[in-house]
């Protein structure tokens, strides 16, 4: 039952320091500035890619809903993209992830495609779940995810136990699941905070600051910033710019590596602002205009883009081609998921039980450092979802 | 509780692993123990976890000696945390271990409950992806262990669709049903009564042993009325029906999700007069669901109203009166017995 470690490098592709997890405290170190020797100019292009899928298929998932198209309700990231692509962008295909509802980003990194999304949002037979749960309710069991639920931070402990099966089979896999800063007030979250840091299982926590749970800001929410906490369990905190794709990714991959290599969890916190309501009804009213005129000017697609441009030599042209490329991409999945048919309504009765267990399968690792592992492929791609 | 006296030479096992293996005889308790052990030893993935299971053997001591044979690694002690033992069981379900929770206490899934009916119950429906676990709910009262320690869940369980619920009576089938508890795909929610652990005893067979989950079992044939029950219930209903030396049938629902409604339609057809018995609280209850079936489906082979025995809608006292006003006695058992006779 165990499987093939994988072939972790222990430095950058290109021999430069960077932040680590071995020394206590490193990982706060200059994360941002250390961050660049892990990516290739592809990989950069991708992130940049994954965000702009993130944004476009939101946009389109949100003018569906208003066209009625979409029952219920409709709750996207929008302004969080950076995270969600950040973080999973460093795992490998073995490892495991139950994704939020504010990390679209995350599907799409470990394979899903825009069209399955759209169709679960409309509660078409083609949306990942087939109907039988909505909006972002669901994770692709063919690509290594479990979908959440609506109590939250339920997730937490479900990622802790994927870890715990990682440990006691010692296997060298990780566990990555997200939560808001509002989770961290429930019971559950210490729950799985401190079970994990008790069996040092390798999971990493992924905490979305986005400055309010539905209308609460911080300030009603805890005394301490829940990152504080994290050295409490025995684990480290780090706390990084949410809106930096970059930052997040090498806070995440130092964490990734600490985890795999036995070094136990780490909490990551992700500063941002959540730039739409709850949902989307919801006019977010309580929201300080400055504060959120603020973060408008740190919109994490508009950063990167034009950092590559800046930092990275690329192309204006080429950086606008990509987002072009991935808006036409996206409306094409739009049209794939609408052309997706309603279930039929005996279906309703069916799955409650399962008459087999089938294991999850693995995710796509779109990292050069995976590909470079796999020998060129990309990840496990047969197990891509159709 | 005084005698167990099995009507059939090996509940449920009709089969081949009946006649491979010799009988053991244990009590219920070790029965439980026995199978988790079997299970373990068969197969790596089955995992014990759960508050002081590891060196203290639990608080029964059903995995006493677990963690000396199998390791820290497979009998996992954990923080007083339910959410996180039954959310961490899932996790590692879905891994492709087969987590064994033991709840403490049956009382205590209600601190577990959310991990338990949102997360794992719904997991297949949702998103097609199995969970195979098992919690253990030692449950049931008659020792003074008060509103915290005595409770029967299984109403709260049966309303959460994706669950599988069994109730052993005997400790035959606590073995069996533990087996198939195990290797079932799906949350698999095991009612051992503890009034039961010490007190039945009984032939079990040895080596891998599976009662199919779903499936009832005749205790005691009969033509004049049927008692149908489960767990505890059936011990006062076979005792009872001992005593008053009457044609009574005693049906073992051993599965109380899958419901056998064959067996129980089959009963009622039969004797035409039907008792429901459990020591859980009466509203929307196991009777009551049981009655709703008869009613439903055998109403023109009835003789009289289905009736039911059960606890009334209170929590269950500490002090021995108090609980003995509430729990059914056996004396309540061959009262309703005799009432409904006589209708």
């Amino acid at each position: 039952m165990k499987r093939s470690d994988g072939a972790i490098a222990s430095k950058p592709p290109e021999g430069e320091a960077h932040a680590s997890a071995d020394s206590n405290g490193s990982l706060n170190a200059t994360i941002h500035d250390l961050a660049t020797s892990w990516l290739t100019r592809e990989d950069r292009a991708q992130l940049l890619r994954f965000m702009s899928m993130m944004r476009a298929s939101e946009e389109k998932g949100l003018s569906l809903y208003r066209q009625g198209k979409i029952p219920g309700s409709f709750y996207d990231g929008c302004g969080q993209e950076a995270i969600s692509v950040g973080s999973s962008f460093t795992l490998a295909p073995e490892d495991r992830m139950c994704i939020l509802h504010r990390d679209l980003g995350a599907h799409f990194v470990r394979g899903l495609t825009p069209d399955r999304y759209l169709a679960n949002y409309m509660g078409r037979s083609g949306g990942v779940t087939g109907g039988k749960d909505g909006n972002m309710h669901f994770g692709d069991p063919e690509l290594g995810c479990v979908g959440m639920v609506s109590m939250l931070p339920d997730m937490a402990l479900v990622a802790m136990g994927m870890a715990l099966a990682f440990k006691i089979r010692d296997e060298k896999r990780v566990a990555m699941t997200y939560f808001g800063e509002g989770s961290t007030a429930n019971g559950q979250w210490h729950e799985a905070m401190n079970m994990a840091g008790v069996q040092g299982l390798p999971v990493v926590f992924i905490l979305e600051n986005n400055g309010f749970a539905y209308s609460t800001p911080n300030k009603l929410e805890f005394a301490v910033d829940p990152v504080e906490r994290a050295q409490t369990y025995g684990f480290p905190g780090v706390s990084v710019d949410g809106n930096d794709v970059e930052a997040v990714f090498e806070a995440s991959r130092a964490a990734v590596e600490h985890a795999r290599e036995g070094g136990g969890p780490t909490l990551i916190e992700c500063r941002t602002l959540r730039m739409h309501g709850h949902g989307a009804h919801d006019d977010m009213s309580y929201v300080p205009d400055g504060l959120h005129a603020e973060w408008a000017e740190r919109d994490p697609i508009e950063l990167y883009a034009k950092r590559l441009v800046d930092d990275f030599d690329f192309d204006a042209d080429k950086v606008g081609e990509i987002r072009s490329e991935v808006r036409e991409y996206v409306a094409g999945c739009a049209q794939k998921a609408l052309a997706s048919p309603m279930p039929e309504s005996s279906g309703a009765l069916d799955g409650v039980f399962a008459d087999s267990f089938e294991p999850l399968g693995d995710g796509r690792a779109p990292w050069s450092h995976w590909q470079q592992r796999n020998g060129h492929e990309n990840g496990s791609s047969e197990r891509t979802s159709a | 509780m005084s005698t167990l006296e099995q009507t059939e030479a090996r509940p449920g096992g009709s089969g081949r692993e009946a006649e491979q293996h010799p009988d053991a005889d244990l009590t219920y308790l070790e029965a439980i123990s026995d199978a988790l052990r079997t299970e373990m030893r068969l197969d790596e993935t089955v995992i014990c976890i759960g508050e002081d299971i590891g060196a203290f053997g639990g608080a029964f001591k059903v995995t006493d000696g677990f963690i000396e044979e199998f390791g820290a690694a497979r009998v996992i002690d954990t923080p007083l945390a339910e959410n996180a033992i039954i959310g961490a069981a899932v996790g590692m379900a879905t891994e492709g271990l087969k987590p064994v929770c033991e709840m403490q206490f049956a009382d205590f899934i209600a601190c577990g409950f959310d991990q338990l009916v949102n997360v794992a119950a719904k997991l297949h429906y949702r998103q097609g992806v199995a969970a195979p676990m098992v919690v253990r709910l030692p449950s049931g009262g008659g020792f003074s262990g008060g509103p915290f320690h005595s409770q029967n869940p299984e109403a709260w369980l049966l309303q959460a669709p994706g669950l599988k619920v069994v109730a052993p009576a005997t400790a035959a089938d606590a073995k069996g049903l533990l087996t198939s508890a195990i290797r079932d795909p799906n949350p698999v929610c095991f009612l051992e009564h503890k009034g039961l652990y010490r007190n039945v005893r009984g032939a079990v067979p040895e080596g891998e042993y599976a009662v199919p989950i779903g499936k009832a079992r005749v205790a005691r044939g009969g033509s004049e009325l049927s008692v149908i029950a489960y767990g505890s219930s059936v011990h006062l209903a076979l005792d009872a029906a001992e005593e008053l030396g009457e044609d009574i049938e005693v049906i073992d629902l051993r599965s109380l999700c899958p419901l056998d409604v064959e067996a129980i339609l089959a009963s009622a057809r039969k004797t035409g007069k039907v008792l429901v018995a459990h020591e859980a609280t009466r509203s929307c209850g196991v009777g009551a669901e049981v009655s709703a079936l008869i009613t439903e489906h055998a109403f023109e082979h009835l003789d009289a109203p289905v009736r039911r025995l059960t606890a009334p809608d209170v929590p269950i006292p500490f002090s021995p009166p108090l609980e003995q006003a509430v729990l059914p006695q056996p004396d309540d058992m061959k009262e309703a017995i005799r009432e409904l006779l006589a209708y």
